[in-house]
């Protein structure tokens, strides 16, 4: 069942030409952990406040269980949000910043506080409700402001770059705790992120935003084996096009004719394989062969960076550092294009 | 308090003795005045001391109780407008960025630049037309004039420093613009709107041209009063209103003190939330 709907949904801000959200159209289904991926400024997070309810749509819908909620003001919408900073209230202790949201829906005391232990065990942070948010870490911080959203139960709970302001380690953990609370609370979540990974660990599903528009809506590994166009598979890493054309199963380009996976489009006219799939050194004689030569190579830490010539096609491969050692620029090598790591864009 | 002066250099206690005496010292004679029967040059002392200043401006014939009285609701009601008027316009000029803010904030701080004579003069033609001249309000309002640029540029200063996206938060959270307000913007911005509002009332209170133009002598407020005993050259009396006169400035500004220093913590709680 979709729990949130969003229908073309637009926004145009006041004095600006261009939409910074362009007919996105998206079913969250329930219970499910939804990443909203793109660069920065390409209108995530004005999706989260559209649905949220701090902005109010252009043109559109936002639907919660298939009724609008476009009337309903943030407070009485059932999807609470998480901002980048915490923004904990400094002059509240934990406790109270965690119990505000109860408290603004005028509940007993008691209940309150009983409803705070509890959550904050979830988040791990038991026995700090007196402590002040200034004598927090940054991650026990962060934890403090899921807690206070988590509490309310929301029929949708809205991230907003939760994580980005942690460092590395930090990050990992949270996203760690984000996962297991998202399997115990069974809360749609929808999140924004602009870090690709984050998103492929933590989400079920991805929508790819590119100015404004949405461009892929899919499971993680189709976005990066399976993407839409070039602009998607570019966004996930993709550095390999070969121009051409699909004839009966095979892609017809000037490095001759390449065999393609059956689920393969059969009408396109671009072909990607990822860099760290091309295999080097192979036999001559296998399906889709070719010699090349080596142009560069760049070292980059825990993988090496070939750029290969292969009659005038430009090919980038990665491969890990003992395998290229023996390698130099220059040096004459058989590549294989493995069938099953093809894909043709339009 | 030991350990809190022991820090303090050569300079910073000359420049603090400096300070005390150039507030308390003209107080003295003052003080004096108002308790002396008789009290000649070259005397340095009174020669006899007396009551009778003090019961007078205690007594029912005194216009001094109604005119302190007068004073304080002038200054709390131009207090409470400047707030109402200078917090939203605090606030758009400290948050937001739109065309001619340059201008609207020069035309705040004209007041400040211009002489109030002037403007008053002019303004007590159109308050006479309104029926304004001569009452407690037109001299509420006139009072606007100095104490708004106050309070909006107060205002301003603290709205710069405060990130509204904690109210945003707190709706997001199930509360209502009115808790929004009362349960997260109020106390970012509390210590600013009291230091806005002690300034605004003592503005207010001290005011003399103004409501004398204004008032065109039918509002009777205590520095009036205590021009009109100063050159009737009743000395004792203006030592007795001039001791009543200072007390809520003085009362005001350690309320203020504490605000400034005492709770610190939350001044510096207004630039993270």
């Amino acid at each position: 069942m979709s729990d949130l709907a969003l229908e073309h949904l637009t926004k145009i801000y006041p004095g600006s030409e261009t939409p910074a959200v362009e007919g996105v159209s998206l079913n969250v289904e329930s219970g499910s952990l939804t990443a909203l991926l793109g660069p920065s400024a390409c209108g995530k997070s004005t999706i989260l406040k559209m649905i949220a309810g701090l902005l109010t749509p252009t043109s559109g819908d936002i639907r919660f269980a298939g009724s609008s909620v476009l009337k309903q003001p943030p407070q009485s919408r059932d999807a609470v949000m998480v901002f980048q900073d915490h923004l904990l209230f400094p002059y509240l202790t934990v406790g109270e910043n965690v119990g505000f949201g109860l408290k603004m829906r005028v509940q007993a005391k008691a209940k309150i506080n009983r409803a705070v232990g509890e959550i904050l065990e979830l988040v791990q942070l038991s026995g700090l409700e007196q402590r002040k948010p200034s004598e927090l870490s940054g991650g026990q911080q962060q934890r403090v402001a899921l807690a206070r959203a988590l509490i309310l139960r929301p029929r949708i709970l809205l991230l907003d770059e939760p994580f980005s302001n942690l460092d590395e380690s930090l990050r990992l953990e949270m996203q760690t705790l984000l996962k297991s609370l998202h399997a115990e609370m069974k809360t749609t979540m929808l999140f924004v992120t602009h870090d690709q990974e984050e998103a492929i660990t933590l989400a079920d599903k991805i929508a790819l935003l590119l100015s404004g528009r949405l461009r892929q809506y899919d499971i993680p590994q189709n976005l990066y084996n399976h993407p839409k166009d070039r602009e998607v598979a570019q966004f996930f890493g993709a550095r390999n096009f070969i121009s051409g054309r699909v004839e009966a199963g095979k892609f017809d380009c000037p490095l001759g004719q390449i065999v393609l996976p059956e689920n393969a489009p059969a009408d396109g006219r671009l072909l990607t394989i990822r860099p760290e799939n091309i295999v080097i050194g192979s036999n001559a004689s296998s399906d889709n062969s070719f010699p090349a030569t080596i142009a560069s190579k760049k070292f980059l830490g825990s993988q090496t960076r070939l750029e290969l010539d292969a009659t005038g096609q430009e090919l980038t491969v990665l491969l890990s550092p003992n395998i290229a050692e023996s390698l130099q620029a220059g040096t004459e090598i058989i590549i294989q294009l493995p069938r099953q790591s093809l894909w043709v864009l339009p | 308090m030991k350990t809190r002066f022991q820090g303090l250099s050569g300079l910073s206690w000359l420049s603090l003795a400096l300070l005390i005496s150039w507030l308390i010292l003209p107080l003295i004679p003052l003080a004096l005045w108002s308790v002396s029967r008789s009290w000649f040059f070259p005397d340095i002392l009174p020669s006899s001391y007396s009551l009778r200043a003090w019961s007078y401006v205690f007594s029912t014939t005194s216009e001094v109780l109604p005119a302190l009285g007068q004073t304080a609701l002038i200054a709390l009601g131009a207090t409470c407008i400047s707030v109402i008027i200078g917090v939203p316009a605090g606030r758009a000029l400290g948050l937001y960025q739109f065309r001619g803010k340059a201008v609207i904030e020069i035309l705040i701080l004209a007041p400040m630049i211009v002489p109030g004579i002037a403007v008053a003069l002019g303004l007590h033609v159109v308050f006479l037309k309104l029926g304004l001249a001569g009452s407690a309000i037109g001299v509420m309002i006139v009072h606007l004039i100095p104490t708004l640029p106050y309070m909006v540029l107060v205002m301003s200063g603290v709205f710069s420093n405060y990130n509204p996206a904690a109210e945003a938060q707190a709706r997001s959270l199930g509360a209502s613009p009115l808790q929004a307000f009362y349960y997260v913007t109020l106390p970012a911005i509390l210590p600013g709107l009291m230091i806005g509002s002690l300034f605004t009332f003592l503005v207010s209170w001290s005011q003399y041209i103004l409501t004398l133009l204004i008032g065109g002598g039918r509002v009777v407020t205590l520095p009036l009063l205590l021009f009109n005993f100063a050159s009737a050259g009743r000395n004792d009396i203006t030592g007795a209103i001039s001791m009543i006169y200072i007390l809520p400035g003085v009362l005001l500004l350690l309320v203020a003190a504490r605000y400034l220093t005492g709770r610190n913590g939350n001044l510096e709680g207004m630039h993270r939330i």
